[in-house]
């Protein structure tokens, strides 16, 4: 019979249920890596790189994009040839402050059109869609777990479900604030006695309380506000028990018509989420590497209806505390017709796999070479380097 | 699981509060083909809206154009167009962006908005009372198949009838007829950006280069985003043999479909079967050539000839094959299903209640399993079944989806929700399920809930559920831990 279970005999009991790894004890934790932070955000839906950073300096840029020209008028300048889009306020003060750095031109392997492939790459880091079953930053979670002599970074995803990039064998949690009221101890413990006996239930059970635990259950925060969820990530990242690999995914960037305005708007919430992100981690921002991705550029030139349609490479952004910013990466390949990518996209230059694996390995101080065979096996080329001080 | 148990649970949306597990199972889902009503009471009595939208449209572009004459277009923070996406997208920032529009668009708004959430009330009132679960399954999972979403602006009158109308008829029928009632559809058409492509040749485009004051914001040109579509998620699929001038060529092909009472060319449009309108004048003139065939000018009937060919292509009876197959038997369906639901598409032209009939007579489908984890919206019509709870506010029926994860009609991408365990069996998506069991359990009838388990899962109840059921300190406790029972949980 099940009698005065109260919730934080339930979390004792879960936490030495679902998550062994991270009942190890914490050696040293101020000589490895330990405290450094890792937050991905996936920007689903292609966004688009010309629109989020424009390359005001190349001449064909004005041909293609003509109408927007004006909304970089006023527009932070990144050194002289870019200038980055008006609703990235925060995001503008980051890179002039040096702790943001953009990388132009980047693309994934993948060379089609289709968002779920492509999507599909990017998470999973193989070298062609679904040929892999884990995602990359899974298995981020096991090597930097190797490196801090098998401690296991506390791993979250801030979504309902756990997004295809942290799926794998390493232990992951997610949460997403609940409207709900909460359910009461009792039952939630029953709940947990009945699923004892099922192993998968079990688990993701164990790792809900562990989560909700933490996050205080705050059911006021809310996934649809950008300020909000910026804060909420970074108070389930602070700490010693905050999670240290973690992703947040922003969708909404398939500009297909109209794209001035939906962008504009899609930025503004990126920015308010990162800038509440960077408030919220406080002293860490120091310590905390925030990538930003997606899965491909758009075509040059506007459609007919205002907007752009599927195309190759695109832009992406690294910011953090230890970040060697103000500056962008790029090896610019032109935006003149016989310049482009197939005669629609900006063509791609730098690999997006180089980019992430160069930044994380000097993040964590991993080998960059063998970072970049683990996390998206099967590329040639080096890893970016130089990302962090 | 027993066979009873797979016909209840797998094939459709487990058993409902008060009836009676089948005898036969086979001949109980059978059955169902022919007793299903396409239109029961309550999509019959729903208000006529056809007509609405393109009111509602013409609405969205005043605001959008007075809004761009009081501020820059891309700053304006709180602007119509904010305020329209707020709308459509059940934002927190609603009730503000709402109280600053004009009181005639507000009620506008506001009613297109009741109308959305009525249909989603209507949609899970159907499957909770229907006596043809199997088949209200399919009516989901073919109008997954070819989402559209809320969250576009002006499809509020729209994603229902999608739906009641464009869907629900025709999952028994031809796939080719229901491939052309979705597609053109007007929901379709403004989700995936149709309804203003217009053809680069077109006379409409021709003219209005020779007018001086044309407006600069108007759509001027081809937008693909419905032809790549139809190849990669609603016929061929991916890798299905189709390459970039195919997409070009058949959303050339498609200009002139669009949505009735929008804009200036509004006028010359003439009334299509799925509801949409077909403008001549912007239709791109002359022959198009998709996956090396020729189809001749017809005007509407030229994307009506490719579609109708595209349904009879192989590549589309893999694809629908292997989606159909891993919906009922799991997440990596057996090859032999496949192939078997293959011929059957391939050999019937399409006809979709033999596919089913054939899904039904397969023994990979009737594994013991269970195969599949349910998804949100699953679970909840199958906890309101066995709850009995009914007459729920159809405000608090789309809030609790939103919190379960899966609001119908508003699935992130054209691609619809994932039929994958991985993407739903995550602790967060549980514990929601949890909470709302609780409260679900509070306001339900919550005696013999025992029988009622064993009845739900006829010889397929584990000891452990058993055990925890019997334990429980009321009926309510009890029903909600049913609702959460691994039984529930998967099919």
């Amino acid at each position: 019979m099940l009698t005065r279970l109260d919730r934080r005999t339930l979390l004792a009991g879960s936490l030495a249920l679902g998550a062994s790894g991270l009942a190890l004890p914490r050696i040293a934790l101020a000589q490895t890596t330990g405290t450094r932070k890792v937050l991905f955000v996936l920007l689903r839906g292609a966004a688009d790189g010309l629109a989020m950073l424009a390359p005001v300096g190349d001449p064909g840029f004005e041909a293609l994009r003509g109408a927007a020209l004006a909304d970089y008028a006023s527009a932070p300048r990144i050194g002289s040839f870019f200038a980055l889009h008006p609703a990235l306020t925060e995001v503008g003060k980051a890179a002039a402050s040096g702790e943001a750095l953009f990388v132009h031109a980047a693309a994934t392997a993948y060379r089609e059109r289709s968002h779920f492939d492509a999507q599909n790459l990017l998470e999973t880091g193989g070298s062609a869609p679904y040929a892999t079953k884990d995602g990359w930053l899974n298995r981020l979670v096991t090597l930097t777990g190797e490196a801090q002599r098998g401690e296991m970074p506390r791993a979250l995803a801030i979504a309902p479900a756990v997004p295809l990039a942290l799926r794998g064998d390493a232990p992951v949690s997610s949460y997403a604030p609940s409207a709900l009221p909460a359910a009461s101890d009792d039952f939630m413990a029953r709940v947990g006695a009945l699923y004892e006996a099922d192993s998968e239930l079990a688990s993701l059970w164990a790792r809900a309380i562990e989560t909700r635990a933490m996050a205080g259950d705050d059911g006021l925060n809310s996934l649809r506000d950008a300020s909000a969820n910026g804060a909420l990530v970074a108070s389930l990242m602070q700490g010693a028990r905050g999670a240290q690999i973690a992703m947040i995914e922003v969708d909404g960037w398939d500009t297909h018509a109209n794209q001035r305005g939906a962008f504009a708007r899609q930025a503004r919430g990126l920015d308010a989420l990162l800038a509440a992100y960077r408030t919220g981690m406080g002293e860490e921002w120091r310590d905390t590497l925030v990538l930003v991705a997606t899965e491909f550029g758009r075509t040059a030139q506007l459609n007919g209806t205002g907007g752009t349609d599927h195309g190759t490479a695109s832009a992406a952004l690294v910011m953090g505390g230890n970040v060697r910013g103000g500056r962008v990466e790029a090896d610019w390949p032109g935006l003149a017709a016989r310049q482009l990518y197939e005669g629609r996209d900006l063509a791609p230059t730098i690999a997006l796999e180089s980019v992430l694996a160069g930044a994380v390995a000097e993040h964590f101080r991993l080998d960059p070479a063998q970072t970049l065979a683990r996390l998206f096996p099967g590329r040639i080329g080096k890893p970016l380097s130089g990302i962090v001080r | 699981m027993s066979a009873v148990s797979i016909a209840l649970n797998r094939f459709g949306y487990g058993l409902a509060c008060g009836a009676r597990a089948p005898r036969d199972p086979k001949a109980w889902l059978l059955a169902q083909l022919d007793s299903f009503d396409p239109a029961p009471a309550p999509i019959a009595a729903r208000a006529q809206t056809r007509g609405k939208t393109g009111e509602m449209i013409e609405t969205l572009r005043t605001l959008r154009r007075e809004v761009r004459e009081m501020a820059d277009p891309a700053m304006a923070p709180a602007g119509g167009e904010a305020a329209m996406m707020a709308e459509t997208g059940a934002d927190n920032s609603r009730a503000a962006a709402l109280a600053g529009l004009p009181p005639e668009y507000r009620t506008k708004l506001l009613e297109a908005r009741r109308v959305a959430i009525d249909d989603l009330a209507v949609r899970v009132n159907v499957a909770v009372a229907s006596e043809t679960p199997l088949v209200e399954r399919l009516v989901h999972f073919w109008s997954n198949h070819f989402s559209v979403s809320l969250g576009k602006p002006g499809t509020q009158f729209e994603v229902g009838p999608h739906e009641f109308t464009a869907i629900r008829p025709h999952v028994l029928g031809k796939f080719s007829d229901l491939l052309k009632a979705a597609v053109l559809h007007p929901a379709m058409l403004l989700y995936l950006d149709q309804f203003q492509s217009i053809g680069p040749n077109a006379p409409f485009q021709q003219r209005r280069a020779a007018r001086a004051n044309a407006d600069p914001q108007a759509p001027r040109g081809l937008n693909e985003n419905l032809a790549r579509e139809v190849l990669e998620l609603h016929t061929l699929g991916v890798g299905g043999g189709y390459a970039q001038a195919d997409v070009t060529e058949l959303a050339r092909a498609l200009t002139g479909w669009t949505v009735p009472g929008i804009g200036r060319v509004g006028r010359f449009a003439q009334e299509q079967a799925s509801g949409a309108a077909f403008v001549a004048l912007v239709h791109e003139p002359g022959a198009r050539t998709i996956l090396g065939k020729t189809y001749a000018a017809s005007g509407p009937g030229q994307a009506l000839a490719v579609l109708d060919d595209l349904a009879a292509h192989p590549s589309t009876a893999r694809f629908i094959a292997t989606k159909f197959a891993r919906h009922f038997a799991g997440d990596t369906p057996p090859t032999s299903l496949v192939a078997r639901l293959e011929a059957d598409f391939r050999n019937t032209g399409g006809d979709l209640a033999s596919l089913t009939r054939t899904l039904i007579a397969s023994p990979e489908a009737w594994a013991p399993g269970p195969l599949k984890f349910r998804t949100p919206f699953e679970w909840y019509i199958a906890a309101m079944r066995l709850s009995g709870l009914e007459g729920l506010e159809p405000q608090r029926i789309a809030r609790v989806l939103g919190e379960l994860g899966q609001t119908p009609w508003r699935a992130p991408s054209p691609a619809g929700y994932d039929d994958l365990a991985a993407s739903w069996a995550a602790p967060d998506v549980l514990f929601r399920r949890v909470e709302l069991a609780e409260r679900m359990a509070q306001g339900a009838p919550a005696d013999d809930v025992l029988a009622r388990a064993e009845a739900a899962f006829p010889d397929a109840l584990s000891d452990m559920t058993r055990t925890w059921l019997t334990r429980a300190e009321s009926g309510r406790q009890a029903l909600a831990l049913l609702l959460v029972a691994p039984e529930m949980m998967r099919r």
